[in-house]
């Protein structure tokens, strides 16, 4: 298998420049992650974030032959022979496929990813009706890998000002929740012409989605309640 | 000098348990730095999937004296019943707690958390009938705490350090309290020393040792090295879970929760081999009997495949909708890494390395425990331990499904307060520090600084990882054991001399992943020697020569210290908190 991998490394390198790879894979490397540890044992230079290798932690997002996705979750099978790895988009590169992160997250922490309740809490669990709970399906399972939001023109233009869709789906994950009684604020808080509205719908963040979510869907969604709340 | 943060507490690992622990902290607003390798949620807590377990009755009559009792009887007798006893009493408690915070638990009909049934949950003290106990988020149930977890930190202003890794402890030369930790910036390679009142190691388990895992790759045993390293013992190290479930070649797990659900393994002729090794529990009996029985079925020639090297999972009689709304992540899972949509074919699945029941040595308030004088326990000042890193210990010899999360959560949070008491015991400022502190770490990293060449990291971790699948498997063979142990000492030796090429100073893995092997050396010759050593079969040690568990001889639990490989023993916690000890029996399913 090639792979051409971006490389950058501010301590020696003037500018970044694509490395070639070659790499004999054996019947158990399955995944590209699985190739890329065996280029790392030739050249112990090369730096990628990776933890869990089954698509659940989100830390081995990149770009891969134009597409954002997770290394650990891509079939070499359904690769071609010569691949092309980037790191995502639109971030600062720290090093190789190493983004800061930095801004994705303040997205993130700006929606308050948190239920807000100021009721007493029950001493038993609060309730909630196994169809109020489906309301949050599609919504929780976001892994915060940054594929969706890296891969949205709206956000590389404005990642100070427009949430992204990682945000804002996790924005109407809260205002979904039943147990949260902050939905007014939150809506306040996304009626802006950056941090929702820069959304313009060219979904570029469902196909990137690595987990199969809609972030698209959900931001309409909180576009309905902001037109319900006008009226 | 090595650059000089001075904080209230220091948690190392962001986790369910250091999370939980800094929440504790951070809502009694002291001054935290939690120090992580990785982003928080990107934390192996996030990889659990079927439960967590709570006596909540939500489905079936339970009560925590019937967990206590599994619990007990899982950890095949090892467990301090005195922190199982707690464990079992806060976890309602600690579960609500979660609930409230807005984890997004399964619903049943009544509003209430979902429960399901799980391996070695029963009713009425070990009787045929099943208890469910399972609290469960879909087959996503770490990902949903974790986040949780994270969620509330945020809201807390829990200051964070991340992509930060620890490297050593610093302790106090006159009386050996832990005062903070040397890390390491990765992202610009500078080394610092964060002092604190408080420190709490929460840095997960070190299944990388093996070839075979379900564990993640940031699981190196790092607060386990620090330990070692710090001349501290390590507890019960010989004890690891092969969970049953892991897929075939990939290790990636599948919960136990298929099982719970419904789901049944077959061999290859299509026998439900289970009933014939646990005629009541089945398929839902502790996780060391079924990954035994697994075992050999495949010795005796009954695996699938055409290497006869796995067996099968069968859900697709649950149907799809059951599968598509309780087991979704199982099902992604399945297509991804086995090519199986388990809607229609079972899932090829093999006994995994998966969970470290032994660990950092603790008493149910996280604090650090080590012999000392007359004392078998004297507290370690300074020094608490939470999670899969510590041994306090409740799953002494076998762990329950879904008691992993739960663990982590309530002595998380015990750990938390009792830190909190601990500051507020110092009024004075910060000790002084030794004038070596942090010698050690800059020796180590300029080592690895200065080598020129030696060997590569990749290959001496591929052939401990190696070694340790062939020494010191689900069964045990004496002739295997002593020349694991051997091995060890030699890829020791190695490591010591290992050399990387990049000299880089900016988020520089090579140096990471050097520096974690050193760990996970320190793990795997705890987990070798202690095993060697132990003559009897109890929960996950299992050895042909012993295969009886031998309480008159081996209930007790197992030291191991760094220096000199030396071993000692202590005894087992058999008195409960409150309620009466629980008498050692023959342990059937």
């Amino acid at each position: 298998m090639k792979l051409s991998i971006y490389r950058y490394d501010p301590d020696k390198d003037a500018k970044p420049y694509m490395k070639d790879y070659e790499v004999a894979l054996d019947s158990h490397d399955r995944m590209l992650l699985d190739a890329m540890v065996k280029v790392k044992a030739q050249d112990d230079s090369l730096s990628f974030r990776r933890s869990c290798r089954e698509g659940v932690c989100g830390s081995d997002a990149m770009n891969i032959n134009g597409k954002n996705g997770l290394a650990c979750i891509t079939k070499i099978a359904e690769l071609p022979e010569h691949v092309t790895l980037r790191p995502l988009p639109g971030l600062p590169v720290i090093r190789d496929l190493i983004v800061d992160m930095t801004q994705f997250f303040k997205q993130y922490h700006s929606i308050k990813p948190y239920v807000i309740n100021n009721d007493p809490p029950p001493e038993r669990e609060r309730l909630q009706s196994p169809q109020e709970r489906e309301e949050l399906n599609g919504l929780y399972e976001c892994i915060l890998c940054a594929c969706c939001s890296t891969a949205c023109p709206s956000f590389w233009w404005n990642p100070d000002k427009f949430v992204g869709p990682a945000g804002l789906l996790q924005a109407y994950r809260f205002i979904a929740d039943t147990r949260d009684q902050a939905t007014s604020e939150r809506l306040d808080n996304l009626e802006d012409p950056y941090r929702l509205y820069r959304c313009h719908t060219i979904m570029n963040c469902v196909d990137a989605c690595p987990k199969n979510l809609n972030p698209t869907r959900a931001i309409n969604k909180i576009k309905e309640l902001l037109v319900k709340r006008a009226v | 000098m090595i650059p000089v943060r001075k904080f209230d507490a220091i948690v190392v690992g962001a986790g369910g348990s250091g999370m939980r622990a800094a929440l504790e902290l951070a809502r009694a607003e002291f001054k935290v730095a939690v120090l992580s390798k990785v982003f928080p949620t990107r934390s192996h807590t996030v990889a659990a999937q079927g439960g967590i377990a709570a006596p909540l009755a939500n489905s079936t009559e339970d009560h925590w004296h019937w967990h206590m009792y599994d619990t007990v009887k899982g950890a095949d007798y090892l467990g301090d019943q005195d922190a199982i006893e707690y464990m079992c009493r806060r976890a309602v408690e600690v579960v609500v707690e979660l609930e409230h915070m807005g984890m997004p638990f399964d619903r049943l009909e009544n509003g209430k958390i979902y429960q399901r049934p799980f391996g070695g949950h029963t009713q009425h003290y070990g009787s045929p009938k099943m208890a469910m106990r399972a609290c469960a988020a879909a087959d996503r149930t770490g990902h949903a705490m974790l986040h949780t977890l994270y969620q509330q930190n945020v809201r807390a202003n829990t200051q964070f350090f991340v992509e930060w890794m620890a490297l050593d402890l610093v302790r106090d030369s006159q009386d050996g309290a832990v005062i903070g930790v040397t890390a390491l910036e990765m992202e610009t390679g500078e080394l610092y020393l964060l002092q604190a009142k408080a420190t709490l190691l929460a840095t997960g388990g070190a299944g990388r040792i093996y070839w075979a895992t379900t564990n993640a790759f940031i699981n190196t045993g790092d607060g386990l090295g620090m330990v070692a390293r710090a001349g501290l013992p390590l507890e019960d190290m010989e004890f690891w879970q092969f969970h049953p479930t892991g897929v075939a070649g990939a290790g990636v797990l599948i919960t136990e929760g298929v099982r719970g659900e419904g789901g049944y393994l077959l061999n290859k002729n299509g026998e439900r081999f289970m009933e014939r090794y646990a005629p009541n529990a089945k398929d839902l009996a502790s996780r060391d009997v079924v990954s035994r029985a697994m075992t050999t079925e495949i010795k005796e020639g009954r695996g699938c495949g055409p290497y006869a090297d796995h067996l099968l999972l069968k859900l697709d009689h649950l149907g799809p909708e059951v599968i598509n709304l309780r087991l979704p992540g199982i099902r992604e899972i399945s297509m991804k890494f086995a090519n199986a949509d388990p809607i229609r074919d079972p899932i090829p699945v093999v006994p995994t390395v998966h969970y470290q029941m032994g660990g950092i040595p603790t008493n149910y308030m996280g604090q650090v425990v080590a012999p000392e004088g007359s004392s078998k326990e004297a507290i370690v000042p300074g020094l608490f331990a939470a999670g899969e890193c510590s041994c306090v210990s409740v799953h002494g010899a076998n762990r329950l499904g879904t008691n992993s999360l739960l663990d982590l959560v309530v002595f998380g949070k015990s750990s938390g307060e009792q830190m909190i008491k601990d500051i507020h015991a110092q009024p004075r400022p910060h000790r002084n520090l030794p004038k070596d502190a942090g010698e050690v770490t800059r020796a180590r990293v300029a080592r690895l600084e200065a080598a020129g060449s030696g060997e590569r990291v990749a290959d001496v971790l591929n052939d401990l990882r190696r070694s340790m699948q062939a020494h010191c498997g689900v069964f045990r063979f004496p002739e295997d054991l002593v020349e694991g142990v051997k091995r060890v000492k030699q890829i020791a030796s190695r490591a010591e001399r290992v050399f990387i090429q990049d000299k880089s100073k900016v988020f520089n893995t090579a140096r990471v992943e050097a520096m974690e092997l050193e760990n996970l050396v320190e793990t795997a010759m705890a987990t070798a020697v202690s095993a060697e050593a132990r003559k009897e079969s109890r929960g996950a040690h299992a050895r042909s020569d012993f295969p009886e568990r031998d309480d008159k001889n081996w209930m007790k639990h197992t030291l191991w210290y760094k220096e000199g490989d030396r071993l000692d023993y202590k005894p087992v916690h058999l008195r409960p908190l409150s309620v009466e000890t629980m008498e050692p029996k023959v342990r059937t399913y």
